[in-house]
């Protein structure tokens, strides 16, 4: 049974609409990550399910109730805001146990509880300061561990480490994808940064103007996007699009062909609709090169450029080539490659790797 | 080079004190005035008036203005009336004014931008305007007290007290404080469990340090300095009078300038003492909240 259930979710301000009939439904102990470009409403989205803001229509229901009436502290939520949220007059023992306090449990309870917390979260030592003395990774565990003592059934997570330096951010994700693992309770995870999305979730939804494009898990939505956008958003670097003409050669094939591309068939997900071009989506990740166009397998399709730029990170090197008709393509080959800047070079791809989807 | 230039800030630095200085001159200028004039016989007072000795304490100095001040006037009655008006005032205003900022920023309910504006429109009017028709209400309020059911305010404390409890400067202050509060903050508050009260008693107040400053001293000023007009038409009776209304006392076919610079002087001890006691809050309120009084 899903654990939290968004139903035909709609949210107006004013005469604005946000969010425009969103579905999602989550299972228990799932990490569902919330994904989209600035402005797509996932923070409204998870606002409404925390129940700090209110829902234009549509129902949402957590543990089989519907919740849409009751206030943040019924729901059984807990959540985790980008500003970390702690509260400057108190001590980081008092903020922890803050929702402890209100709800009257005993001072030795609540303080087993704050301990607990503070363990899990390597802060022991920091109980007795004022946030003003904490740095923000310390911070945004004081905003973890007041989530986490009052043991919700759902956390909420609106992206909590968008603040913290490129290296913290690292060591704190994988914090709370541990946190995720030993605790087992729900959590919905709001971010815009792909990767995050991807190391963390057990699944992916997909926002863009407050409409889910897809829903699924991190390989799901890589290799099977349902749409460019999705294509587009999912996997760094960015999937290579052409625009390309599409004849249908049955079974959901078409033949394609464009300046840049070598004339191959490849099969599209969705009927593409008729007469109208199309677009060519191919990841860096799924190119390869070879000596020369006639060295591709019949299942292959073929690309030839220049070599523009060269990036070597060690574990892969990313290759910018320029196309016959100047367009830029990336390639992410081999870490060892040999591949010289200035250099013209054929790039092979399988053809059940290329995905063709309707130009939007 | 740098000769000149540190020379240049001396002589900047000095130019500003000078300014500082003078500044602080003539604002002391009618207190020293005030203190020395106090202790000086009316023919004296009024003879020195002419020369820079009405501001030295020379001449027939004694404490006999004080004496007869005392005579004239039950000073401490008054001062205990004021200071008492005062503290009640401001302590239900801070209150009541807080919550109502509360409510207007924090809490969701339709039409209170309209009630908004209109109470921060009630700061145009002039109290004048209203003092009759006020009069007329106060005039008729029941009030339960100890021994049963009263009709009428007049002559009392609270006449004083409860007309002066709500102001729409101290609940403008709030709102605009509170609007500045971190949203985050109360959200996680409420996420936490937290009422709506204890959000305020638990978060909101215990940030508020700053602009409850601002508030306390803006309305202690007026509720010790200016309760005049009011207090004049309610009270007839001498027992709940404010130090201002006793003013009248020294003004009478003779104007007795030696005791009303007495009384002057002993009616500005508690909001000396009370400007000490809050001079850093002072500063800090004003200099964050940007208001002045
Ligand atoms: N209280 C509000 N009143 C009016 N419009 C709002 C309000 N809150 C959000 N919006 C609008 O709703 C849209 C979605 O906002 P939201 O904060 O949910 O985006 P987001 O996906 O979280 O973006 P980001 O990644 O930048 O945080 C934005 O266009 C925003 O301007
Ligand atoms: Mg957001």
């Amino acid at each position: 049974m899903a654990h939290v259930k968004l139903t035909s979710v709609r949210k107006s301000f004013g005469s604005v609409e946000i969010i425009m009939g969103v579905d999602i439904e989550i299972d228990s102990g799932e990490f569902v990550v919330f994904v989209g470009p600035s402005g797509c409403g996932k923070s409204t989205l998870l606002r409404m399910i925390a129940g700090l803001e209110d829902i234009t229509s549509g129902t949402i229901e957590i543990g089989g109730r519907v919740v849409n009436d009751l206030p943040p502290k019924d729901r059984s939520i807990a959540m985790v805001f980008q500003s970390y949220a702690i509260f400057p007059h108190m001590s980081v023992r008092e903020n922890v146990g803050f929702g402890l306090t209100i709800k009257g449990v005993d001072k030795a309870e609540k303080e087993k509880k704050v301990l607990e917390a503070a363990r899990i979260l390597q802060m022991e030592n920091l109980l007795d300061r004022r946030p003003s003395q904490l740095s923000g990774g310390q911070r945004q565990r004081v905003a973890i561990g007041r989530a986490i003592v009052r043991d919700p059934s759902v956390f909420l997570f609106d992206e909590p480490l968008s603040n913290l330096d490129a290296a913290l951010r690292l060591d704190m994700r994988m914090e709370i994808g541990k946190l995720h693992q030993s605790l087992g309770a729900s959590m919905i995870y709001v971010t815009h940064d792909q990767i995050e999305a991807m190391t963390l979730a057990d699944r992916i939804v997909v926002l863009k103007d407050g409409q889910v494009m897809q829903t699924g898990t991190p390989m799901e939505l890589f290799h099977n996007p349902d749409n460019l956008f999705v294509a587009g958003f999912i996997g760094a670097p960015r999937m290579n699009f052409f625009e390309v003409d599409a004849a249908p050669v049955g079974n959901g094939a078409y033949r394609i062909g464009a300046p840049d591309v070598a004339e191959t068939v490849v099969t599209a997900k969705k009927p593409l609709p008729e007469g109208e071009r199309a677009i060519l989506g191919i990841r860096p990740q799924h190119l390869s090169l070879i000596d020369d166009a006639g060295a591709a397998s019949a299942d292959q399709g073929v690309l030839t450029g220049k070599v523009a730029l060269v990036e070597r990170l060690g574990t892969e090197t990313i290759v910018n080539l320029s196309l016959p008709s100047g367009a830029v393509l990336i390639a992410a080959l081999d870490g060892d490659n040999p591949v010289a800047m200035g250099s013209a070079v054929t790039l092979a791809y399988a053809r059940t790797d290329a995905h063709l989807f309707a130009k939007e | 080079m740098a000769e000149i230039s540190s020379r240049n800030r001396g002589l900047r630095l000095f130019a500003r004190y000078l300014v500082l200085a003078l500044v602080a001159v003539v604002f002391m200028f009618p207190l020293v005035f005030m203190v020395v004039s106090s202790f000086k016989p009316d023919g004296q007072l009024l003879a020195d008036t002419s020369s820079f000795r009405a501001f030295l304490p020379v001449g027939d100095i004694s404490l006999d203005n004080y004496r007869a001040a005392f005579e004239r006037a039950p000073i401490g009655q008054f001062m205990f009336n004021s200071v008492m008006i005062t503290m009640v005032t401001v302590t239900l205003s801070i209150g009541i004014c807080s919550l109502a900022g509360f409510s207007f920023v924090f809490l969701d309910w339709s039409g209170r931008g309209v009630i908004l504006s209109i109470v921060l429109a009630t700061l145009i009017i002039p109290f004048e305007t209203i003092a009759v028709p006020l009069l007329l209400v106060v005039s008729r309020l029941p009030w339960v007290g100890l021994d049963g059911v009263e009709w009428g305010w007049l002559n009392t404390y609270r006449v004083q007290i409860v007309p002066w409890i709500v102001d729409a400067l101290t609940i403008f202050l709030f709102v605009q404080y509170f609007k500045d509060l971190p949203r985050e903050l109360i959200e996680a508050a409420r996420v936490e469990g937290a009422s709506w009260l204890q959000v305020y008693a638990r978060i909101v107040m215990p940030l508020s340090g700053p602009v409850l400053a601002t508030a306390a001293i803006l309305k202690s000023l007026k509720m010790y300095n200016e309760q005049y007009l009011w207090p004049l038409i309610v009270v007839q009776d001498e027992a709940h009078r404010p130090i201002m209304v006793g003013l009248g006392y020294f003004f009478q076919l003779n104007v007795a300038w030696g005791e009303l610079m007495a009384y002057l002087t002993l009616i500005s001890v508690p909001v000396l003492a009370f400007y000490l006691f809050m001079q850093r809050a002072f500063i800090a309120s004003i200099a964050s909240t940007g208001v002045k009084g």
